[in-house]
Order: structure tokens, then C-alpha cells, then sequence
């Protein structure tokens, strides 16, 4: 007799509560950002970079815009998952760790937040 | 108590090429999340106008920077091929250990000469003759 619930039976779950969640999602991140991160370099290789206006013009365009808000958004997750697995395999202390991960999470949802709100503010104002 | 068998630490395994493979994957994981943060304060930079991107480049310019940005460069090409491999991995193919070989040296391969491509232009994009 087994002495799960069937509601986590179902959810399947285990007993950190969250199953394979974060497995799946640095993966699902993964396969995106290689045609993401792909274009992006290819394409930044070809612009100007010192110019500041064909920076802007560039980055302004609409689908331009749109695929690098897709991959900075892609690419912050991506780091913040793997970072937080790094964290807590290596850092110890509990107080050490929580913070650490708080910290992570903190940081990698405001990079994410900084960079769209620059493209936009390029391709919109 | 002290009898019972412990789990094998990592300095029992004999030393093969393909696990500093792996730890090189998590370090250039690293790496390239605080080489994207530094993307990040480019965009503010451009965002924030001709003056604050001027200066972002210029500071972007200086020997240490660059040294920096060939170290990022190769962490993200690194990471971006290992990952491949991890992802073939995770559909079951490629993990016999003579596979597994062969793609970590294609992996290493891979990630020195694509890095050489990106300084390349990336020297050209500076205004620099590589």
C-alpha cells in the first residue's frame, strides 16, 4: 500500500514539489535560444557598431525588435535556471543560499526587464 | 556506522578529458550569464543615447575590455556547442563512450575556430585590422 496521495500520484511531483519543471524549461530555453542567438550574432556581425544611428535604426526595426526582446527575455531565463543550479549545488550555507538565490532571481528578472525596455524604447520612441 | 560504504566522491573517478568537458560547461554557463548582463548595460547604453553609447564603446574599447569580450566570446561559443551535445544527449544518442569522446573533442574544435571567426569580426567591427 502505498501511502502517496492520489492527488500527488497524479501530479507526479516527488517530494521537492515542483518534478521536473526546471529540467524541462532549460531545455525548452535552450532549443530556442539556438536559432535566437544564431540570428542575433549573425545579424549584429554585419552592422556598424560604432555608429550609434545604425545601431538604433537597426535594433528599431519591427521584427528585429521583436526577436531580441524574444531572446533577451529567453536568454535571462535560461541564465537564471542554470545559475540557480550552480547555487545550490555549491553554496552550503542555508542563509548563504537562500540569499544567493534570491539574489539570482532578483538580478536575472531585472536584466531581462532593463534590456526589453531599451529595444522598446529604441523601436518605439 | 563508520563501516557503511560511502557514495563515490569525485576524486575516485580516473581522470578523463570529457569531465572537464563538463565542468567547462557550467563554467562558461557562468560566464556567459555575467557576459550577458554586460550585454544588457550595452543596450541601456544605446537606449540611453548618442553620449551614453559613445561612452559605453569607448569603455568597450580599452585593452582589458576587449580581453574580456574574447573571454566572453568564447565562453557563449563554447557553451553553445557543448549544449547541442547536451541536447543530443537528452534524446538518448551520442553516449557511448567513444561517442562521447569524439563530440567533446568536435566540441572543443568547434569552439576555438568559431571563436577565431568572432574576434575576427569582431576586430573589424571596432575598426581594427584583426
Amino acid at each position: 500500500m502505498s501511502l502517496r496521495t492520489p492527488l500527488s500520484r497524479v501530479l507526479g511531483r516527488g517530494s521537492a514539489g515542483e518534478g521536473v519543471g526546471h529540467w524541462w524549461m532549460q531545455r525548452v530555453t535552450a532549443v530556442a535560444l539556438l536559432p535566437l542567438t544564431l540570428w542575433f550574432v549573425i545579424s549584429l556581425l554585419g552592422q556598424s557598431l560604432q555608429s550609434y544611428e545604425a545601431m538604433r535604426g537597426w535594433l528599431g526595426q519591427p521584427w528585429v525588435a521583436v526577436l531580441s526582446i524574444l531572446l533577451v527575455f529567453t536568454l535571462a531565463w535560461h541564465a537564471k535556471l542554470g545559475v540557480q543550479v550552480v547555487i545550490e549545488d555549491y553554496v552550503h550555507g542555508k542563509g548563504a543560499k537562500a540569499g544567493l538565490l534570491l539574489l539570482n532571481i532578483f538580478v536575472h528578472l531585472s536584466a531581462a526587464v532593463a534590456a526589453i525596455f531599451s529595444i522598446l524604447r529604441l523601436a518605439i520612441a | 556506522m563508520n563501516q557503511r560504504p560511502l557514495s563515490p566522491h569525485l576524486g575516485v573517478y580516473k581522470f578523463m578529458y570529457t569531465m572537464s568537458l563538463s565542468i567547462l560547461h557550467r563554467m562558461t554557463g557562468c560566464v556567459a550569464a555575467v557576459g550577458f548582463l554586460l550585454f544588457v548595460w550595452w543596450l541601456m547604453a544605446l537606449a540611453s543615447g548618442p553620449v551614453a553609447y559613445a561612452t559605453a564603446m569607448h569603455a568597450l574599447s580599452s585593452p582589458l575590455a576587449k580581453l574580456l569580450l574574447v573571454g566572453f566570446t568564447f565562453s557563449f561559443v563554447y557553451h553553445f556547442c557543448n549544449g547541442i551535445r547536451h541536447l543530443v544527449w537528452d534524446t538518448g544518442r551520442g553516449l557511448e563512450r567513444a561517442q562521447a569522446r569524439r563530440s567533446g573533442a568536435a566540441v572543443v574544435v568547434a569552439a576555438l575556430v568559431l571563436t577565431a571567426i568572432a574576434v575576427w569580426f569582431g576586430c573589424a567591427a571596432f575598426g581594427l585590422a584583426p
